[in-house]
């Protein structure tokens, strides 16, 4: 299963139910709700923390809690 | 006089919060601290229209009732009480245009504690860039709240949250959520346990990790006849709730709040893109440092000197006017002394601070944070630990408390125990004076020696902190999951006004609270150093005059009559080719003469002076802990100097000075007096090159701050810390200084 961890530069992806991860409140309250659409602004110079735009928020998390986010990947230019 | 209406503004961290609370009360505004934590607590008092009044409490940004910190539990644990003197009459909650959506999260939780609340959008000068319409009346409506719109760089909408918080009577205290919706069964099993209490209330009573009053905790979990859940189930419910209350906001924001996207305008992706370059981003960020470091250490000099300058007049001017004896001698050796201690650190203090708002108003220090996570993280220490680490080099007490923002509490407790060896601006008198008197003048590739040496000893407190990073990293066994979350704000520029205000305030508060130890100590040891008991304190008139007529004057005395003989032979220059006649060498030689006497009777005092101040109390103690500090090439005097300066490295300086001046009536600057001092063996100066780097050494390292060892206390609630901290930086100073010194001397 794909994760927010998993996005490229500018790919963007719409957040699935969390089966049995729950990430943790405060990243539900920032914006990261299922259905909601992730996309992934900036990467740090060494690959880590990424810098992403959910439902408005822009914030930036480490990968480690990116891999507790799971998500499909969608190509098209979606308006969030 | 009618009772002044109670104002909370709450907020999401970067809503301008704290410019709505400048715009409305002023600078009548006042900052201290929630009672036994180090959160801040900001109250003002604001003019409202029909003669009244309210008085404003500033919490601190929050983005939902769920606390994670201590920041947090302060408003939470606010709301829920009534009994509490500042509980709001109303809460107004603010919120930025462009992040309206997670803002109305914290609303309605704050609506749900049925308490009046008034909403304020924020930033409206940035709807037409962004392409933002608002139907505010249909937006009032489905909240059940009234709104101000309003732009703080402006002004705009002031006045509307005024008169709403004059009129809050007429708010509805009606919820925006229905709590049982959560989980139906569970709800009802429980108001039927408590049927006096709010739901809302007592959901959160349950779930989070704070005291309340008065439905504690325990009466919740000892109540048998509903099932209570595991930590695992609340969880989901908590989940639950966020969606559920999401689902309200959009559904609210749906008809109400529009973008048009084709219209709106951004710097954000293009500044992004250049501040966090794999290249650019660390080029401009070194550039930044570089220039906040000329500031502090260069641009600063200036208004210090001049401080410096007017405190010595003052000291003069204090000693010629008022009639000498104790008081005189009170006023200008310990109480100036110890005030001028204090505000000679204000340039930098305003320095550091301007700086650091105006990184942290712009937008930028999330980026820097984004920037440098990844490298921090070996040390175990996180992204969020740079701004304390910047901050120390201000002064260890805000960057402690700066720690805050890291949610993860591993990386935390080691940020909290490494800053303490950033080179604070304590410790620059004590180095700089240092570095005159024992660092030769040369230079080497254009760099003088002397700044070499600065600058070394500011890489040396760096890798100091980054090596015990990676020690305690180590060593630490505490397991806790990273939560590490950065908003990363849009670039604004920031309000002069903010800046203005939070530089005046944090000056304010260092002054005042480090102030405080500083000049009590300088009473103190003014106190101990003109004070004692023994029968040669008592009688050292007699004793140093007896001691005169026996062996004449010291070899030091001499010395000093001598070189002040030669400068003033040197002044009046006899010219060669027309020598003085018969008449005129006499009374030259009278003249000389008369100033011989003098400095000797000057001389004879100064003698008297140090005797009194080798048998005062001080000395005493001075002598008592040499046997200590003499393996490190220090004096009693010396030794003095460290142990009083375990309260405040700056004390150092001061303590020399009080120890030399005390008694003496000649304004010579402590310099030249440090410079005269000899060591006890009479053939090279005390401080020389190996005492002085022994010295230099002890204060890179050793944990001389008595107010950063109580911030550390509290911060990280329990002694166990800064007594660690205290032991392990101090002797392991103790350790360096004492190589440094066997080796060099």
């Amino acid at each position: 299963m794909a994760t927010v961890a998993d996005l490229s530069h500018g790919q963007k992806g719409i957040i699935k139910d969390f089966s049995e991860h729950i990430p943790p409140i405060k990243l539900l309250e920032l914006g990261c709700l299922p259905g909601n659409v992730v996309e992934l602004v900036q990467i740090a110079p060494l690959n880590d923390p990424i810098y992403i735009n959910v439902s408005g928020s822009h914030i930036a998390i480490r990968r480690s809690l990116a891999q507790l986010i799971e998500l499909e990947i969608t190509d098209d230019n979606m308006t969030l | 006089m009618s009772k002044n209406i109670n104002v909370a503004l709450i907020g999401n961290p970067n809503t301008g919060k704290t410019s709505v609370f400048n715009q409305l009360t002023g600078l009548k505004q006042k900052v201290g601290n929630y009672p036994g934590i180090t959160v801040e607590k900001k109250q003002g008092i604001c003019k409202l229209p029909k003669g009244l009044k309210a008085h404003i409490i500033d919490l601190p940004g929050t983005y939902s009732l769920n606390t994670t910190s201590l920041d947090e539990s302060v408003v939470l644990e606010l709301l829920l009480n009534k009994n509490d003197k500042d509980y709001p009459d109303v809460a107004v909650v603010i919120s930025d245009v462009e992040n309206l959506k997670r803002n109305l999260l914290l609303f309605t939780q704050i609506k749900d504690l049925r308490i009046p609340t008034i909403l304020v959008i924020n930033m409206a000068d940035r709807m037409r860039r962004k392409g933002i319409s608002l139907d505010i009346d249909l937006l009032e409506k489905k909240l059940d709240t009234k709104i101000a719109l309003v732009s703080t760089r402006n002004g705009n909408g002031i006045d509307r949250i005024k008169s709403l918080i004059a009129n809050f009577s007429d708010l509805s205290t009606q919820p925006n959520l229905n709590t049982s919706r959560i989980a139906p069964d569970y709800f009802d099993r429980l108001q039927k346990t408590f049927p006096k209490e709010d739901l809302y209330k007592l959901w959160l009573v349950i779930t989070q990790d704070v005291n309340f009053m008065p439905i504690e905790k325990k009466r919740i979990q000892d109540a048998t006849s509903f099932s209570t859940k595991s930590k695992e189930e609340l969880k989901k419910l908590q989940h639950k709730e966020t969606v559920l209350r999401y689902q309200f906001i959009n559904n609210t924001l749906k008809e109400t709040y529009i973008v048009d996207f084709k219209s709106a305008k951004g710097l954000r992706a293009t500044m992004d893109k250049i501040l966090t370059h794999k290249i650019f981003g660390y080029v401009i960020f070194l550039a930044i440092l570089l220039t906040i470091f000329q500031a502090i250490f260069d641009w600063s000099s200036y208004p210090m000197d001049f401080i410096d300058e007017q405190f010595a007049t003052a000291g003069e001017w204090i000693k010629n006017t008022f009639p000498s004896g104790i008081f005189t001698d009170l006023l200008a050796e310990g109480i100036l002394a110890g005030i001028g201690g204090i505000v000679i650190f204000i340039p930098q203090i305003a320095f550091l601070f301007l700086f650091i708002s105006l990184l942290e108003e712009s937008g930028y220090m999330s980026r820097v944070v984004f920037l440098m996570d990844r490298l921090m993280r070996p040390f175990g220490l996180s992204g969020k630990s740079v701004v304390p680490l910047i901050s120390g080099t201000a002064c260890a007490i805000p960057a402690v408390m700066a720690t805050r923002t890291i949610e993860n509490w591993k990386e935390r407790l080691i940020t909290i125990l490494v800053t303490p060896f950033t080179t604070c601006s304590a410790r620059l008198p004590v180095y700089l004076i240092l570095i005159a008197l024992v660092i030769p003048e040369g230079r080497i590739l254009g760099l003088s020696y002397q700044a070499l040496t600065l600058m070394l000893l500011y890489l040396i407190g760096f890798g100091m902190a980054i090596f015990s990073a990676m020690v305690l990293n180590k060593i630490l066994k505490i397991k806790s999951r990273s939560l590490f979350m950065v908003e990363m704000p849009t670039y604004r520029l920031p309000l002069l006004k903010n800046v203005g205000y939070t530089v005046l305030e944090k000056t304010k508060s260092f002054v005042f609270g480090a102030g405080k130890i500083i000049l009590s100590i300088s009473i103190i040891l003014w106190f101990l150093g003109s004070n004692g008991y023994s029968e040669d304190f008592k009688n050292a008139d007699s004793i140093v005059n007896e001691r005169i007529q026996k062996q004449g004057l010291s070899p030091y005395s001499n010395n000093y009559i001598q070189n002040h003989i030669n400068a003033y032979m040197e002044s009046i220059k006899l010219n060669p080719e027309s020598p003085p006649d018969a008449i005129q060498l006499k009374s030259l030689q009278d003249t000389v003469q008369n100033f011989t006497n003098i400095l000797k009777e000057r001389a004879r005092l100064q003698e008297i002076a140090s005797y009194k101040l080798e048998h005062s109390y001080m000395g005493l103690a001075g002598k008592a802990i040499q046997p200590i500090v003499k393996p490190l090439g220090y004096d009693w005097k010396i030794g003095i100097a460290v142990l009083t300066s375990f309260a405040a490295r700056e004390v150092f300086v001061g303590t020399l000075a009080t120890i030399y001046s005390v008694g003496s009536d000649e304004e010579e600057t402590i310099k030249n007096r440090m410079a005269a001092e000899m060591h006890s063996s009479g053939k090279k100066p005390l401080f020389n090159l190996a005492s002085g780097i022994s010295l230099m050494l002890f204060y890179a390292f050793a944990m001389q701050c008595m107010s950063t060892l109580a911030i550390v206390k509290r911060e990280t609630n329990s002694w166990k810390w800064p007594v660690l901290q205290l032991l392990f930086m101090t002797s392991f100073a103790y350790l360096v200084a004492l190589t440094a010194y066997q080796i060099l001397k």
